[in-house]
């Protein structure tokens, strides 16, 4: 057998050591997946429909065309959705800035029998994209190709 | 690697390597929050609160960056037993520290008119605030064996390399679990004209800011690095002299 120096040997230890960490770790990620989430997609509520006495927190998209004021003037109702499954919302209080249609969003409340999500929160979810103020009336479409063209 | 062992040569180099590190950064971070805070254009959504990105995004990067730095300087302390490894990582640990915790200061800033909330328990956030503790918890470690006279802390070089599993996390956690944060509006090759999520009129002044930012990170590290030294030189010149005057006596 040969000899092996010492300051080999330290590195395949640290080597093996990090990647049984790195493994236990994405072990626990994977198996975080759900519980590690902030809301539930439209989907994951369709699937598996949460009680009316839990508090949970809704997020998807605002369904362009489906936002409604009420005629007491701090009722929304709106339809989030991610595309696969829609789910009615209705809140009333203040909503924040960024809370638009076709944006995203994440709503804090319980559902109720009749399928309609009640709200006690908004919060609005940023996305990835940056665009300036100028390109703003475009469609998205428009807004990708311009954002493409400045590069 | 173990031609700067000799903390006289490592000196020499910092000693002119330090400036020229931080006066270029300096220039280039001021040009760039200059350009970020009055030239580039408001956000579409955002308005002008996107401006806050100039700091938040070379906050949170450095914040990564410097604790790879420990965990990197770290490795070299455990295998190669490299003697100014340990010094290096207690170096970089203090301005690492500061990055998160602005990271987490100007990202609450936005939030609260973005998002309509200061702080939010999701993944990206909560990892973010793991690593401020990270830090702070490598800085105690590392500081408390220095004081106990070993200057080479095999502890704070495990903890250096274990924390480093946080960084991953930091940065799949948008992908991974849905959360509010918003997932990566930069790719590689998005300046080179791939598909960044974010217009060039951002992404410019950005970029400058996390060059310029960078390069402060690099100056601090490396005068603290020399304040280290300084400071055991000191301290071992001083136990020699008591060791005399006891000879002496």
């Amino acid at each position: 057998m040969t000899m092996i120096k010492a300051k080999h040997q330290r590195l395949v230890l640290i080597l093996i050591a990090l990647a049984a960490l790195v493994g236990a770790v994405l072990l626990a990620a994977w198996a975080l997946r759900n519980q590690a989430s902030y809301f539930y997609l439209p989907s994951d509520m369709a699937a598996h429909p949460s009680s009316p006495d839990r508090e949970v927190r809704l997020g998807g998209m605002v369904e362009r065309g489906s936002m409604h004021n009420e005629a007491d003037g701090v009722t929304v109702r709106f339809v989030v959705t991610d595309g696969k499954a829609r789910v009615p919302v209705r809140f009333s209080g203040i909503r924040p800035a960024l809370f638009v249609e076709g944006s995203g969003v994440v709503a804090e409340g319980k559902s109720s029998p009749d399928g309609t999500f009640l709200a006690d929160n908004l919060l609005a979810k940023h996305d990835e994209r940056y665009v300036p103020r100028e390109l703003k009336d475009m469609t998205a479409q428009q807004a990708r190709q311009a954002v493409a063209a400045t590069k | 690697m173990h031609g700067f062992a000799n903390p006289a040569r490592f000196l020499r180099l910092a000693r002119w390597l330090t400036p020229s590190l931080l006066a270029p950064g300096v220039l280039i971070a001021s040009a760039a929050l200059i350009w970020g805070l009055t030239g580039a254009p408001a956000d579409r959504l955002q308005g002008d609160s996107v401006r806050i990105l100039y700091i938040h995004v070379p906050s949170a990067w450095l914040g990564m960056a410097g604790w790879m730095a420990i965990a990197g300087a770290s490795l070299a302390e455990i295998v190669w037993r490299h003697p100014l490894a340990g010094v290096a990582a207690r170096a970089a640990a203090v301005p690492g520290a500061f990055s998160p915790a602005l990271c987490l200061l100007s990202g609450s800033l936005w939030g609260r008119p973005a998002w309509g909330t200061w702080w939010v328990w999701d993944g990206r956030l909560t990892s973010m605030l793991v690593l401020l503790f990270l830090y702070l918890g490598y800085i105690a470690l590392a500081d408390a064996a220095a004081r106990d006279g070993g200057g080479q802390s095999r502890v704070a070089a495990v903890f250096g390399l274990v924390g480093a599993v946080n960084i991953p996390i930091i940065h799949y956690s948008v992908l991974w679990w849905n959360s509010l944060h918003q997932p990566p509006s930069i790719s590689f090759g998005g300046l080179g004209g791939g598909s960044s999520a974010m217009a060039a009129a951002f992404l410019w002044p950005l970029f400058a800011a996390t060059l310029g930012f960078s390069l402060i990170f690099g100056g601090v590290v490396l005068m603290r690095m020399r304040t280290i030294l300084a400071g055991a030189q000191a301290e071992a010149r001083l136990r020699r002299k008591a060791l005399v005057r006891e000879a002496q006596a």
